[in-house]
């Protein structure tokens, strides 16, 4: 009940003209950078946090409007992986599997109708999932000490790689990377100033919304320049939709998939390491195996074909903020950012959160239920306007992406240096993509640097150095266990899974990160 | 060969990264384990790793070929100096050069790269500075 009035008092932040604004806006961009191959989830709400901030929105609007992006990049990643079977985001791969076929029967309306209910399914259900199961896991995070919560952050770098990582070493190196530009600046216990070399520029240490937008955005950029991808998304293709509204026969069919789907998405979501791609990789395989075991319809334009995957990765970005609110510590690219935007507002996520922060947690749920129904009118009857999109070339759109991404910085800083840091962090993120070098533990590791060093410290102030109280609790070496056991557990089936997701990968390349 | 020259251009930035923090200097206030330990492990893990990617080499990635290379790096040369040149020349001039120069090496005609450098820099403008009151950068003329 408790969990219900607070749900309430969301509503009523949320409920004012401008946060429903900003709701339905958020949608709307997200829905159009999901549909847009090369603009995934990440690098959507990269470049619009330091815009957020430059404008003076408050913690609540600006948080209620990036989520907003979030949740309906989520929605439109769909539309070009049923029109064109190329996928708008990462999330959206295993959707081209039938939805393309469908399209190219005729049926591409009803894909993106079912689909669209899909989405919402799984992320209201998964929204739901949040409410109930964030407030426990707060419970047992009000038992961390400084030293569990050491173990926590290692925890999440350790499994960040994923389940598909082929190779750990690129993972470990990628977190080290990050966590040793975030140790740059005066140093926050001491006021030791280290590795500045005397730039004064370098005093403050590094802003983390440059790193973002520069290895999110721009290398982007620089992947788009490289194979000269200046055409239209749409290209001559015609973009046919037809009927737009599924027989009720079909949506009644596909009510059991919904049901499994949105359960394995919200577990992958919640999961270290998981994230939305496996969510609906799973979600898809799983549901493969349960209705059609022998191949007959799957993969030929089966609407539970559409239905599983969208269910699934829109159900893992719910779970997916489970632990970003609750610990503090994202599972994936885009959690990952929007713990910058946290942490941009001065709000430390965590456990603390829900009791020091509490109009921001649940108005930000209240606007995530909002902003659901508003993706679910945007995406059945307006979805003609959005797969217009596509039709704008990519020579167009790239520069704009840029253009936007020195605007936001330049907004926040208004700095020469900080905007060639930035085209620098483009250029060492495309390096790092060329070399399958994964670019979110490079964030995570700038944005959790600081406090996974405080929390060591305390908890060497506490034992007095002695670094046993790293393993001095039954809750830490449950933690080293899971650590361990992710790290080390694509060594051994990463190859497979990964062979498992590029063979149904289309061509095309897409977006970093999920 | 892609992987070891990584695993070099790592190995050396991490040893630059474990002298620099060698040089950290102690402050009046000191705590139990100082400023220097974390980043020696962070140091640690990166040569670790480096060295791992020097013995055991992924397979090439697709490297542009050197025409496609040049491509980025006049790219980032145009960023960067884009970056210099907004303080000087401001947003409106200076995004039009940058936006017309992206728009042509992806496939535009001049004219129409052009046009659409116009087109995108007013555009921002409109939207950014005169709806949302954002501040740009502004040059000689006020823009």
């Amino acid at each position: 009940m408790e969990i219900l009035s607070s749900l309430g008092d969301g509503f009523i932040i949320a409920l004012t003209v401008e946060n429903l604004f900003l709701a339905f806006l958020g949608c709307f961009l997200g829905t159009l950078m999901g549909a847009l191959p090369g603009l995934g989830p990440a690098n959507g709400v990269a470049i619009l946090i330091p815009i957020a901030f430059s404008l003076g929105l408050g913690p609540t609007p600006a948080l209620i409007l990036l989520t907003s992006v979030y949740y309906g990049a989520m929605y439109g990643g769909r539309i070009s992986s049923i029109l064109l079977n190329i996928p708008g985001d990462e999330p959206a791969m295993m959707t081209c599997l039938d939805g393309y076929p469908m399209a190219q029967q005729g049926r591409a309306g009803e894909a993106l109708s079912l689909s669209g209910i899909a989405s919402f399914v799984g992320a209201f259900f998964a929204t739901w999932g949040l409410v109930l199961l964030a407030p426990q896991l707060v419970k047992i995070a009000l038992l961390f000490g400084p030293a569990e919560y050491f173990v926590l952050f290692t925890l999440a770098f350790a499994t960040l790689g994923g389940i598909s990582s082929t190779n750990q070493a690129k993972s470990a190196f990628a977190a080290a990377l990050g966590l040793g530009i975030a140790m740059i600046g005066s140093d926050s216990q001491t006021g030791s100033q280290r590795f500045t070399f005397g730039e004064i520029h370098l005093y403050d240490g590094i802003d983390f919304l440059i790193a973002i937008v520069g290895l999110f955005a721009l290398s982007e950029v620089f992947i788009f320049l490289e194979h000269h991808r200046g055409g239209a998304a749409g290209g001559s293709r015609a973009l046919k939709i037809g009927k737009l509204l599924p027989d009720l026969g079909v949506l009644k069919r596909c009510v059991p998939t919904m049901g499994r789907s949105t359960i394995i998405g919200f577990i992958a979501g919640v999961l270290p390491g998981a994230g939305a791609s496996l969510g609906s990789f799973l979600s898809y395989s799983l549901e493969k195996s349960a209705v059609d075991r022998e191949g007959k319809t799957f993969g030929k334009g089966d609407p539970r074909g559409v239905v599983a995957p969208e269910v699934g990765n829109n159900a893992a970005s719910g779970g997916a903020l489970v632990p970003m609110l609750a610990l503090g510590v994202p599972g994936s690219g885009t959690t990952a950012v929007l713990l910058a935007v946290l942490l941009q507002l001065n709000i430390t996520p965590g456990p603390l959160l829900f009791t020091k922060n509490p109009d921001v947690v649940w108005g930000l749920i209240a606007a995530l239920f909002i902003g659901n129904f508003m993706l679910l009118a945007l995406n059945i009857p307006l979805v003609g306007l959005f797969t217009r999109i596509l039709l704008v070339p990519t020579r167009i759109l790239m520069p704009v992406v840029a253009m936007i991404s020195f605007v936001g910085i330049y907004g926040i800083t208004g700095s020469t240096f900080d905007m060639m840091l930035m085209v620098a962090f483009g250029l060492v993120g495309w390096v790092l993509r060329k070399l399958d070098v994964p670019l979110v533990p490079v964030i995570l590791g700038i944005l959790l640097g600081n406090e996974m060093e405080v929390n060591l410290r305390r908890a060497m102030t506490i034992s007095d150095g002695d670094w046993s109280i790293l393993v001095g609790s039954p809750l830490a070496i449950v933690l080293w266990i899971i650590a361990i056991t992710g790290f080390l557990l694509p060594v051994v089936l990463g190859r497979r899974v990964k062979s498992k997701i590029e063979a149904s990968r289309p061509a095309d390349e897409v977006a970093e990160g999920d | 060969m892609s992987d070891r020259i990584f695993g070099g251009v790592g190995l050396a930035l991490a040893v630059f990264y474990l002298w620099a923090a060698s040089i950290i200097p102690d402050s009046f206030m000191v705590d139990v384990i100082g400023p220097r330990t974390f980043p020696y492990i962070v140091g640690s893990v990166l040569a670790i790793c480096s060295v791992f990617f020097l013995v055991f080499p992924d397979s090439e990635p697709h490297w542009p070929v050197s025409r496609d290379f040049l491509e980025i790096v006049f790219a980032a040369a145009v960023m960067f100096l884009y970056a210099a040149l907004l303080p000087e020349l401001g947003f409106v001039i200076s995004t039009v050069l940058a936006t017309s120069y992206l728009t042509w090496r992806l496939g535009s005609k001049p004219v129409g790269a052009l046009l659409t450098g116009v087109a995108t820099s007013a555009g921002i403008y409109v939207v950014f500075h005169l709806v949302l009151g954002l501040s740009l950068a502004k040059g000689p003329m006020g823009f």
